[in-house]
């Protein structure tokens, strides 16, 4: 399936999916509730069978909090990159799509450690390389004045 | 006294947890495994990570990209290298700056040495971890010879950072070609030998046949990559299925198996070395003349954008990803680093064997502790 076929068959799948060809892959940015059911079918659908996510990132973009997942299927060789965002910075919440890619629950972990978002219905989310008493490093908005010089 | 008996029985059904690390000799680093056993039986495990994490993706926030490239040299830092080419094909690919054939070429040989003293180090503490001393010594002495390569056109020996954006740092010393190429010579004479003391070993095969079994579907889903992956079966070569530098201009085979056992990751990792001497022969008596870099400007701004690189690290896929918001500073950046996946396929196939195999499992998935953490 080639770009253009790839992009047809998203848009088929959902239709308030914002769609758009990147600089080197097919970005799809899709609501937070809609997520889960998208990547679910994304996983399974014959035509598509994205069976591998091979980056999971948590992003700040400032105001809003997002992740996103890179997948690519195996046996087409195609990638898609699905974006996310929520603009609850208090208590970001998302699905986990640990039981679809089982990758995903260490690499949620991470975002959940390092971000502060939470995943719901993830296996086991505990915080992974900082203990309790960490904010979330890689908000934006962290502060640390002893490691971390601004000049 | 009846009592008493009664309680040892029933202690043998209950589930015992121990520490093992972080300052266990077999886990090669400070990584911390909460095991629970049932007798000698792994039941499960709890990986604790974290004690060696400096933040590097955070620090990246503060730095200019040049600078970037000498904090990849400490994640994987036997790697070190392929995750510097990582970046800097990032930088380029983003500047959209055409690199000469001499680069490319340059950095492949040395991305294959790289990958051979990588493989060279597994080898002998694998070894080791299994009981053999002698392959540890048998493997740190080959070593020595890459790093001294590395050393004379380098100047460092493992944390070389040697690439730069749009090139390398220097010329390649006079001394290289011929160098390499007594290497290769003196290096497939003694590949063979560590056959003869591992691989053909009944004892060893004892401890490896059937131990630690992945199925195809688990490392696709795991998303387990490089050698481990590919003795699975996972097709997932990123020097195949995504050429970058001088790979689309050689031929070598990607080692693919089926049982995905710990001794088909050990034969996988083997394979993997002769063929990098393949494709360093292929290339070292035709570096094309050039500049070994082109020029860069002083201070690079990438264009706004997201861009996304993979490379194929010793130990699986490296992924770099850079979102830009036109500053000399990224705004994000993202290292999808290969042992961080590798590692929590541990608890899914540790289970059910012995606490001797766990570290037969955990050497043959081959990690890198610092490159976890980051």
């Amino acid at each position: 399936m080639d770009k253009i076929q790839l992009t047809e068959f998203i848009k088929s799948i959902g239709q308030d999916l914002e769609v758009k060809e990147g600089k080197q892959f097919i970005e799809v940015t899709v609501p937070p509730a809609k997520l889960y059911s998208l990547a679910k079918q994304l996983n399974l659908r014959e035509e598509v069978r994205f069976d591998f996510l091979f980056c999971l990132s948590g992003v700040d973009y400032g105001n809003d909090l997002g992740v996103v997942y890179h997948l690519r299927s195996t046996f087409f060789d195609h990638v898609v990159v699905l974006k996310t965002r929520t603009s609850d910075r208090e208590n970001p919440q998302l699905d986990s799509v640990a039981d679809i890619w089982k990758t995903a629950d260490f690499h949620e972990r991470e975002v959940f450690d390092l971000l502060g978002i939470k995943f719901n219905n993830h296996p086991d989310l505990r915080r992974l390389f900082l203990d309790k008493s960490w904010g979330f490093p890689l908000r934006k908005d962290y502060v640390d004045d002893i490691n971390i010089v601004t000049k | 006294m009846e009592e008493k008996v009664e309680n040892i029985t029933t202690g043998e059904q209950e589930e015992y947890v121990i520490n093992m690390g972080p300052q266990h000799p077999s886990t090669h680093g400070v990584l911390r495994l909460v095991v629970s056993l049932k007798g000698e039986i792994v039941k499960s495990l709890q990986p604790h990570i974290g004690y060696v994490h400096r933040g590097i993706e955070k620090m990246c926030e503060s730095i200019t990209y040049p600078q970037i490239i000498h904090l990849t040299d400490r994640m994987d830092y036997l790697s070190a290298h392929i995750n510097n080419e990582a970046v800097c094909l990032t930088v380029e690919k983003a500047l959209e700056v055409e690199i000469p054939d001499r680069i490319k070429v340059i950095r492949t040989i040395m991305s294959e040495l790289t990958r051979i003293q990588s493989h060279q180090l597994w080898w002998a503490s694998f070894g080791m971890d299994l009981g053999g001393l002698t392959c540890f010594f048998y493997g740190l002495r080959d070593r020595e010879k890459i790093l001294d390569i590395f050393e004379e056109t380098c100047g460092g020996r493992m944390l070389v950072s040697y690439n730069c954006p749009g090139g390398v740092m220097y010329d390649l010393h006079p001394n290289f070609q011929k160098r390499v190429k007594d290497f290769i010579k003196y290096f497939r004479k003694i590949l063979p030998e560590y056959d003869q003391l591992l691989t053909g070993n009944v004892i060893f095969h004892e401890r490896s046949k059937g131990i630690g079994k992945l199925s195809l579907q688990d490392a696709i889903s795991y998303g387990i990559t490089g050698p481990s992956g590919r003795a699975s079966g996972f097709s997932c070569d990123v020097r195949k299925h995504e050429p970058y530098s001088a790979y689309d201009k050689v031929k070598f085979n990607e080692i693919l198996f089926t049982e995905g056992d710990t001794y088909f990751r050990y034969v996988a990792r083997i394979q993997e070395m002769w063929e990098s001497m393949n494709i360093i022969e292929q290339l070292i008596d035709n570096i094309p003349e050039g500049p070994f870099a082109v020029k860069m400007k002083p201070v690079i701004k990438l264009p706004e954008g997201e861009y996304y690189q993979r490379v194929e690290t010793a130990r699986g896929e490296l992924g770099v990803y850079i979102i830009s918001d036109g500053n000399k500073n990224p705004f994000r950046v993202k290292f999808r680093s290969p042992n961080f996946v590798n590692l929590s396929v541990l608890n899914h196939i540790a289970k059910g064997f012995k606490i001797a195999d766990l570290v037969a499992i955990g050497g043959s998935l081959d990690l890198v502790i610092p490159d976890i953490d980051r």
